[in-house]
């Protein structure tokens, strides 16, 4: 789930409040580790046993047990909400449980920070790395590290970070720049960090949502050498492909709930799908052939800036045809997000041509492209595509408020907007108690079924989603989709861009790979295959 | 849900106004008990002062049209800054906004050419513009080179400050006064009509009252105030809906600084009815207005509480210098104490407080255990 600034600092202010209420001084007993119980199975390294988290309106977890052995990789699978998460960020000592015990090695134990957490051997690979971006990896991994010499301590940690490196296979220079390395490497620094504090046991947070295939295979096979040295490694994922090809065990949680754990051996990945989701999967959105028409959309040559100012496209031309989704595939961070912007006028082309419909649009503002036919389905649905602090009706007209009949000169008409909101509710199944709720209160899917029902209530010729289902529950999926599928079927143009790439692959009738600002190809769906494209991905021209 | 002695405090993501409100109560009584020490530093015992201050104000008939005058700049300021601060825009230059509207109003009831029944409106519309102009250049400056407004429209009051410093020095000094640093006396159709013989000029609170009233259905009904809330709310947001930042900027920033302006016409044209020393012009109530605006709460009506209370404590700072031989500027301390509350008691909006003490259960004394790879 995700949480604004408020809340965390909500979060903020009790752990403050809690750690006051423990103090000494106030007279209660204060045990940062409790030994009171004990477990004997050796084998079992970690086990987390009922534990329970409420928050505010949500059941996070809801007596999850789980077990992590000597030398295992145990994958936990589950959609997103499903409490996976939360759990781990109980296990790392960033939430506190409501209810439940940890036991480490045996011991009961109390983690009330990351701190402690990694005093107990416990380390995390988050899914969005901490590092600093301008340092090198042996500074990165020496930040907050104890027990360094005064003088020169980088040789040892350097020495130290190599030796494990190899021990591994996880190869990374450590006076490399963080800046300078791919998202894989970054992510071996992560797990060089936590191995150089003395983690043995590993819990990585959906580790391959930033990987190409092959740097995912070669993160399986560290992984493996880890088993293979004692390590406890826990593996959080909702692919099951990867659950059936590196773990050992699998627990599925669902809807904060343990549904089963079960060795890898005995589950195929329809049997996990269905524990996942409590159903039957549809795994295929019928794919049809229509006639494609004019192009919606054509990029001529466009050249971008990113963030720090360095070109973040160069050249790249492609188009999208009425009638068609053309999937724009690629690693992080390699122009996908700039192109994007550059099409719904929120960047600038520094050079080149965006035509819509034919027409010149290039660097025309967002309103204007609106109205010539653009939607937009954002990356970041929270920060970008509501307010969550207005209703979501509100939230429904975020673009339409300026038009009849919203609006009536300068005035607002909300019986118009309410009416809309209930419509829209209906129509795309928004689940929310009133049309004036907060859209924040919202869950994810229900999020983006506002956001496609916003952005498609106009009848856009130019459906422009980025990463549409990137977070979602299957069924959210399923549905954002097919009514992707639905509008191209009707004669827009969709231009879909994921990083999923299974997702590319089923919707796409066209198929191009971004890589370094640069479209490195661009292929029919028909003749794509995940191995090509992987390559592509890479950077590689296969 | 966490357990603080006996108190249990959970998170809420909607926080109740009732809550809201008591927070606000908490946040003047813990502004209050301070003032205590301050009191007591000076030498004056607390509770003395405190009922000296109840009895000078609020059991005093005669004191009462003082805390209303008080009030009429307060909530003029305070609902612009609400419309500000809902834009996200930090105007702090109420206090040079107001002395550029009183300098205004001075030019119009002194230099110009207007015939006596066209003076006061005449006085409210170039205070208006004047203070609105005054605003309008850290609006530019943050639209064009995103300068941040907070150190922009604090310095302009320093502009402002030594401008009408200059005024009443130089150029238009009074040659009636003697010597003063007054100009001299506003013609009497320049004077706002006051209520019987208080200082209350019903003319500026009424506007007071309507901008209040104004301020709250703009960004209710219309759609710049829409625009305003995506604004302030989430930036990225109204950018991507197509939501032009300038318009709202400077809509938000114009009418903020203009009502300020208005501000300063009523304490000239109604109280001194001459340009006199900044110090005198303003007390402060600038500054104090972003006090208002912040126990308002986002909503512009609730500035005419926020600014009665506001206007309270000015009047009490009459009776701490007259009663209790304290300095004026106590009421500096006072306001900033609330304001310290207020913004410190914000995380705790979103929780909620039960009291439920704990019956029965010792704590159980457990022995730490050290992990190992110590």
């Amino acid at each position: 789930m995700g949480l604004d600034g408020e809340t965390v600092a909500c979060y903020g202010i009790l752990n403050w409040a809690d750690t006051l209420a423990r103090t000494p001084a106030f007279g209660l007993a204060s045990p940062l580790l409790e030994g009171t119980h004990t477990m004997t199975d050796p084998e079992v390294v970690l086990r987390l046993c009922d534990i329970v988290k409420v928050f505010p309106g949500v059941v996070a977890n809801d007596r999850v047990t789980l077990e992590v052995r000597r030398g295992e990789v145990h994958a936990l699978l589950g959609e997103n909400g499903a409490g996976k998460t939360t759990l781990m960020n109980i296990l790392y000592g960033i939430h506190q449980p409501d209810a439940g015990e940890i036991f480490v090695r045996g011991k009961a134990v109390r983690i009330r920070s990351p701190r402690d957490a990694l005093r107990l051997g416990i380390g995390m690979v988050p899914q969005h790395f901490l590092l600093v971006r301008r340092h090198t990896v042996a500074e990165n991994v020496a930040l907050g590290l104890a027990g360094t010499p005064f003088w020169r301590p980088l040789r040892v940690v350097e020495q130290r970070v190599r030796e494990l490196a190899q021990r591994y296979g996880l190869a990374v220079d450590p006076r490399a720049r963080i800046e300078d390395l791919s998202a894989g490497e970054q992510q071996r620094v992560e797990i060089l960090k936590a191995l150089v504090r003395g983690a043995d046991i590993l819990v990585l947070d959906e580790p391959t949502s930033v990987l190409t295939p092959q740097e995912a295979r070669m993160l399986f096979s560290v992984l493996r050498r880890m088993r293979e040295d004692g390590h406890g490694v826990v593996f959080i994922t909702h692919k099951l492909d990867e659950v059936m090809e590196v773990s050992d065990r699998v627990t599925v949680l669902r809807r904060g709930r343990v549904v089963g754990t079960l060795p890898t051996a005995e589950a195929d990945p329809r049997s996990l799908a269905r524990m996942m989701v409590g159903r039957e999967v549809e795994f295929r959105v019928d794919r049809r052939a229509t006639k494609t028409g004019e192009e919606v959309l054509a990029l001529e040559e466009v050249w971008a800036e990113g963030e720090r100012g360095r070109p973040a496209l160069r050249g790249v031309s492609l188009a999208v045809r009425a009638g068609e989704v053309f999937g724009l595939a690629g690693v992080a961070g390699n122009g996908q997000r700039e192109c994007v912007e550059v099409c719904t006028g929120l960047r600038r082309a520094a050079r080149g041509t965006v035509r819509v419909l034919g027409r010149d649009a290039t660097n025309w503002n967002a309103k204007d492209l609106w109205e010539a036919g653009v939607a937009h389905v954002p990356e970041d649905r929270v920060r970008c595509g509501i307010v969550g602090n207005l209703s979501v009706a509100e939230n429904l007209v975020l673009k339409l408020y300026r038009y009849p009949p919203f609006s009536r000169g300068i005035f607002l008409n909300r019986r118009a907007i309410e009416a809309f909101a209930r419509q829209a509710m209906a129509a795309y199944g928004i689940d929310a108690p009133s049309p004036r709720t907060p859209a924040r209160l919202l869950s994810g899917g229900n999020i983006q079924r506002l956001i496609l029902a916003r952005e498609l209530s106009g009848d856009p010729r130019l459906v422009v989603a980025a990463h549409p289902t990137s977070g979602l529950d299957v069924a959210a999926t399923q549905q954002v989709r097919t009514t992707l599928m639905e509008r191209s079927r009707s004669g827009a143009g969709v231009f879909l861009v994921s990083e999923d790439l299974e997702e590319i692959l089923n919707l796409s009738d066209r198929i191009g790979v971004l890589f370094m600002g640069r479209l490195v190809g661009t292929t029919p769906a028909e003749s794509a295959n995940p191995e090509r494209i992987g390559l592509w991905m890479a950077g590689r021209d296969a | 849900m966490r357990r603080l002695g006996p108190l249990l405090v959970e998170p809420t993501l909607e926080p109740s106004w009732t809550w809201s409100l008591t927070l606000s109560g908490l946040s003047i009584v813990g502004a209050l008990l301070t003032a205590g020490f301050v009191f007591r530093a000076y030498g004056v015992e607390p509770l003395v002062a405190y009922r000296t201050l109840a009895e000078g104000t609020l059991f005093d008939a005669r004191a009462l049209p003082e805390v209303v005058r008080r009030t009429i700049p307060l909530l003029l300021v305070g609902a612009g800054l609400v419309l500000a601060f809902r834009a996200q825009f930090w105007n702090i230059g109420a206090e040079g906004q107001i002395l550029l509207g009183a300098a205004a109003a001075t030019w119009v009831a002194l230099f110009s050419p207007l015939p006596p029944p066209l003076l006061i409106p005449a006085m409210f519309a170039a205070g208006f513009l004047a203070g609105a102009l005054w605003g309008l250049v850290p609006a530019l400056l943050r639209l064009r080179w995103t300068t941040n407004e907070v150190l922009t429209t604090l310095m302009l009051n320093y502009v402002a400050t030594y401008a009408v410093e200059w005024l009443v020095h130089g150029p238009w000094k009074g040659p009636t006064m003697m010597g003063f640093a007054y100009t001299d006396t506003f013609p009497e159709a320049a004077w706002l009509p006051v209520i019987g013989p208080t200082r209350v000029h019903w003319p500026t609170l009424a506007l007071g009252l309507a901008f209040a009233g104004f301020a709250a259905f703009l960004l209710g009904r219309t759609t710049l105030g829409f625009e305003i809330r995506v604004q302030g709310q989430n930036p990225e947001a109204a950018r991507y809906a197509g939501i032009d930042a300038v318009r709202t900027t400077l809509a938000v920033a114009c009418l903020s600084a203009g009502a300020a302006g208005v501000a300063g016409v009523g304490e000239v044209a109604g109280i001194h009815h001459k340009l006199l020393s900044p110090y005198q012009v303003s007390l402060g109530y600038g500054y104090a207005g972003i006090v208002v605006a912040w126990l308002a709460r986002g909503n512009p009506l609730g500035a005419i509480p926020g600014a009665l209370l506001l206007g309270l404590v000015f009047t009490s700072g009459d009776v701490a210098q007259v009663a209790l031989r304290m300095p004026f500027r106590v009421t500096d301390v006072f306001t900033g104490l609330i304001l310290l509350f207020l913004i410190g008691t914000t995380p705790l909006l979103h929780m909620r407080v039960q009291w439920a003490p704990q019956r029965g259960q010792p704590a159980p004394a457990a022995t730490p255990v050290t992990p190992e790879g110590e």
